[in-house]
């Protein structure tokens, strides 16, 4: 990384340790449950957890919180999964290794009638994996954490979910079996493929990558080229964990380009709608941009432009297709600092001055909207802000900057067999491989 | 400032209009006499519809005696219950939206715009009737063509009874083409729905309709009536509409039925429909989650299967199965080297000139010892929703899978002047090549008019023109076509790789 300059510095580590505060605020001490946001009544939500495991290390890296502290917390949490109810009961915690979605923050039992989540169980046990990694030391504490995660990442049958041809299954549910919509396309399933493919119990198969990426789309838009999806989050989320610099699947290795490079020029091409704006929302612009998944408003909707503009609430907003209704989520460019900190850099250091207060609230809300009516409480140049905060923003605001301060979280991973088994069957190879 | 509030006017179509005796009498005329057979017809045609009418008339025009067999109307389903009604109120629905958004452009609509179905629909049934004269039975048969109405049986390898007349043909043509598959629903027989074939009969403008299937055909209709003002849901048993197109198209689709006020239920199966105080109550079944929804029409568009049945293929030794049809090999030869097959009746593709194409290849293949293949045509075909999506060739995924590397120059109609003026930024030009070369593999294109777009990149294809020699013509300005040419720009500008800069800089530099 580049040196920055103190008042940069000073952001960022602002930002980072603000965001692992809301890891201490909304932990459950009994089960190491973390809510999925600030509101109340939350439910608690498997891949926050994730990314609160894999916050713990940074936090004592940064010295915000005592080893002793945070292995504690960390096996609080692995102990609650592995005793857990997996049966796969309508109110069970989960079944075949995996988790329900969403759980009750108290009982850990299965909320909102939520799909057992393939994807939010992989972040979910890329953290445990993380943590492990990173409590290496021979105390009984650490020596019975790294093995509960061993052993709750070997009981997840990962082929079990290999339902739609050979993709892997967004999730099932105990009233209606398997979810209809496979992960077929590029998301940011790259992390739960890797896990998939490098378990020695129950692996995915080599086609289930192949019957993945085989719906990739290479497009050249505004003149990038690049392995398309819309929102920002899809080419971020995978990368918290892992270092995909230099390191080439069969699909970038056609393409001459690596998943690191094409989340750079994800940012480029983010940049490049919000400059073009072609909807006419307020304050889009070469230094505001990032539409991504998360809260928005749920307003009537209302003229913009010589438009009728809906606003969609909660949604994975994405470009140059949208769903896109001028409300950005301060997240998604933080977690591009590590592609694209020439961009992201200006774009942050914008959305701190702008308000609504100078501790970035906009960048932790998730997301803000200064086109849709503006809420009189949330007065300021932001507009409309989400209210509260969210877990994932959270995690991926403290492991991100973390990874372009000092690479903690690629270092931890790249020493994780079965990571590196994973992406090596994905047939990833070159770089640190 | 609101929409302005439409008014549908209570009217009701009259079951037969003026326009529709003059339709039936070229398409249909009830005092039509059949001709004396020949002995025997260089070429037998059954089923008047695009393929069959295309084939009698090249045949006819080559000198051919031909045979014409039609049971029903002629035109088939594009003129009487397809393209060219749906058009037509599609017509009517793009001047609504239009309308509604006519505050956006300056213009001041009253504020209340009545909208007239009544006139809608007589409208439309002008519109068939007129294109009906083209070929009528009378022009048909000022052409040569030996026209038969009545039901055809296949009665030997070389012999077909028409109601119960004999004819004997040294090469016969089935294009019977499709017809609706029904939805296999319990409860929706005995409740009633509508299907392409009865929808455009409609009398009277329906307060709600439920569009099973999200098709073309569902889609385009959905929102026709969301349009006319009917409260209008669409369910699709898959998470998007169009499963055939890519993904981007797909979405864009859903997000225009939404802006038209059509409730969408993707990933819903219709299970059960009964009638309740004079409404359909139809069963909806997500993920497992049931609801129920009162409408006054059902609309089912889940498909077509070939028409097959009833022509005694067995006879004649023509293999068939219900689902794909009559088999054909590449030159549309079916297992009796006498009979070939064009159209629906025979073609994954069930489209209107997909089907006269393959007919144009029989005229050849049958009469005149050609070797045309049909996968050797280039056919681009268009759902007509607001906005169009139009395809042709490769889709991305066909690409892949066939292990070709693809890569797609997208152009978002956002970026398109004569667009952004138009206020019609909806949507994209995608053009796929093969990486590293500039050969077009297919293109798919999302805009107003995509399916006038598309036509110049299906001529580029069959002419072997790639993205270089695109880039070269020189388009009228502003045009929403000159999208592809950007998207050729696109292409030239990736082929200044650094080093080619480096040399041009030192060449300006010396």
């Amino acid at each position: 990384m580049a040196a920055l300059a103190p008042a940069d510095a000073q952001m960022l580590d602002a930002l980072q340790r603000s965001a692992f505060d809301y890891f201490v605020q909304q932990t459950r001490a009994h089960n190491g449950l973390v809510a999925d946001t600030s509101r109340p009544g939350s439910p608690a939500s498997i891949a926050v957890v994730g990314f609160a495991l894999s916050a713990y290390p940074v936090a004592v890296q940064r010295g915000w919180m005592a080893r002793e502290d945070a292995v504690q917390r960390c096996l609080t949490t692995l102990r609650f999964f592995a005793g857990s109810d997996q049966s796969g009961a309508v109110s069970s915690t989960g079944c075949h290794g995996f988790y329900f979605h969403f759980l009750d923050v108290e009982t850990g039992l299965r909320a909102w009638q939520s799909e057992l989540s393939s994807i939010d169980t992989a972040l979910l046990i890329v953290g445990m994996l993380a943590a492990a990694a990173y409590f290496s030391g021979a105390m009984p504490a650490e020596t019975q954490l790294r093995q509960l995660a061993k052993t709750l990442y070997d009981r997840v049958d990962w082929h079990w979910a290999e339902q739609d041809g050979d993709a892997v299954a967004l999730g099932w549910k105990p009233e209606s079996g398997f979810l209809s919509y496979g992960w077929q396309g590029y998301n940011e399933a790259l992390v739960l493929y890797a896990l998939g493919l490098g378990s020695s119990t129950h692996p995915l198969t080599a086609a289930s990558f192949d019957a993945w990426t085989m719906t990739y789309q290479w497009e050249n838009i505004y003149g990038i080229d690049f392995l398309v999806a819309g929102p920002l989050f899809v080419h971020e989320f995978s990368h918290a964990w892992i270092d995909f610099r230099g390191i080439r699947d069969r699909f970038m290795r056609e393409k001459h380009c690596d998943y690191f490079e094409n989340s750079r020029r994800a940012a480029q091409v983010q940049r490049q709608y919000a400059i073009r704006n072609p909807r006419g929302f307020t304050g889009y612009g070469q230094d505001c941009w990032g539409l991504s998944a998360g809260d928005g408003p749920s307003v009537k909707p209302q003229q913009v432009a010589g438009r009728q503009q809906a606003f969609y609430g909660y949604a994975a907003r994405g470009v140059p297709w949208g769903p896109d209704d001028g409300t950005v989520t301060g997240s998604s460019v933080v977690a591009s600092l590590v592609f694209a900190p020439d961009i992201a850099l200006p774009a942050l250091r914008l959305m701190v001055q702008r308000g609504p207060d100078a501790k970035g609230r906009s960048v932790h809300a998730s997301g803000f909207n200064a086109t849709a009516g503006v809420n009189a409480a949330d007065s300021g140049n932001t507009g409309w802000v989400s209210e509260g905060e969210f877990g994932l923003d959270q995690g991926m605001i403290v492991l991100m900057i973390e990874n372009f301060r000092s690479g903690l979280l690629w270092r931890l991973t790249r020493s994780i067999p079965c990571l590196r088994a994973g992406l090596k069957r994905a047939g990833f190879s070159g770089g640190w491989l | 400032m609101n929409p302005t509030a439409f008014a549908p006017i209570p009217a009701t179509v009259p079951a037969l209009s003026a326009e529709d005796a003059e339709r039936l009498s070229n398409v249909s005329p009830a005092d039509w006499r059949n001709p004396k057979p020949l002995p025997v017809y260089h070429l037998l045609v059954i089923g008047a519809g695009p393929a069959g009418l295309l084939a009698a008339r090249e045949a006819a025009a080559l000198g051919a005696h031909v045979a014409l067999i039609e049971r029903h109307q002629l035109g088939g389903d594009c003129l009487n219950d397809g393209c060219i009604p749906s058009k037509s109120l599609i017509r009517t629905g793009h001047l609504l939206a239009d309308m509604r958004n006519a505050v956006n452009f300056g213009a001041l609509p009253p504020a209340e715009v009545e909208f007239d179905f009544r006139a809608a629909m007589l409208r439309m049934r002008r519109i068939t009737a007129r294109i009906s004269r083209t070929d009528s039975a009378m022009n048909l048969a000022r052409a040569g063509i030996h026209l038969f109405f009545g039901t055809a049986r296949f009665t030997g390898a070389d012999t077909v009874a028409v109601d119960g007349l004999p004819l004997r043909f040294k090469k016969a043509l089935i294009a019977t083409g499709s017809r609706s598959m029904l939805a296999d629903i319990p409860g929706l027989a005995e409740a009633g729905f509508l299907t392409n074939e009865t929808v455009f009969d409609l009398q009277v403008l329906p307060k709600s309709l439920l569009v099973i299937g999200g098709g073309p055909l569902g889609c385009e209709l959905a929102q026709v009536f969301a349009r006319f003002g009917s409260r209008t849901l669409i369910s699709h048993s898959e998470p998007l509409f169009l499963p055939q197109e890519e993904r981007d198209a797909a979405q864009m689709v859903s997000d225009a039925l939404a802006r038209d006020g059509v409730e969408i239920h993707l990933n819903s199966t219709a299970t059960r429909v009964w009638v309740d105080g004079g409404q359909k109550v139809v069963e909806l079944v997500n993920d497992g989650n049931t609801a129920s929804t009162r409408v006054d029409q059902i609309l089912t568009g889940i498909g077509r299967v070939p028409a097959v049945q009833g022509l005694d293929l067995e006879a004649a030794g023509v293999v068939y199965d219900a689902a794909t049809g009559v088999h054909v090999d590449d030159f549309l030869r079916t297992s009796n080297p006498r009979i070939f097959a064009a159209g629906d009746v025979c073609l994954a593709r069930q489209f209107t000139n997909t089907a006269a194409a393959s007919a144009h290849i029989v005229v050849r293949n049958a009469l005149f010892l050609g070797r045309q293949r049909m996968s050797a045509l280039t056919i681009p075909w268009c759902t007509y929703t607001d906005p169009e999506v139009a395809h042709v060739g490769m889709y991305v995924k066909e690409a892949r899978q066939r292990r070709i590397p693809v890569k797609t120059f997208t152009i978002p109609m956002h970026d398109v002047d004569r667009a952004i003026a138009d206020g019609e930024e909806d949507g994209f030009v995608k053009i796929h090549v093969r990486e590293g070369s500039d050969k077009i593999l297919g293109a798919t294109i999302v805009a107003r008019h995509a399916g006038e777009m598309i036509n110049s990149i299906a001529l580029a294809m069959v002419a072997g023109i790639g993205l270089r020699e695109l880039a070269k013509v020189v388009q009228a300005y502003p045009t929403q076509g000159a999208a592809i040419r950007q998207a050729a720009d696109a292409y030239v500008r990736t082929r200044l790789t650094p080093s080619i800069v480096k040399l041009t800089r030192r060449w300006l530099q010396r």
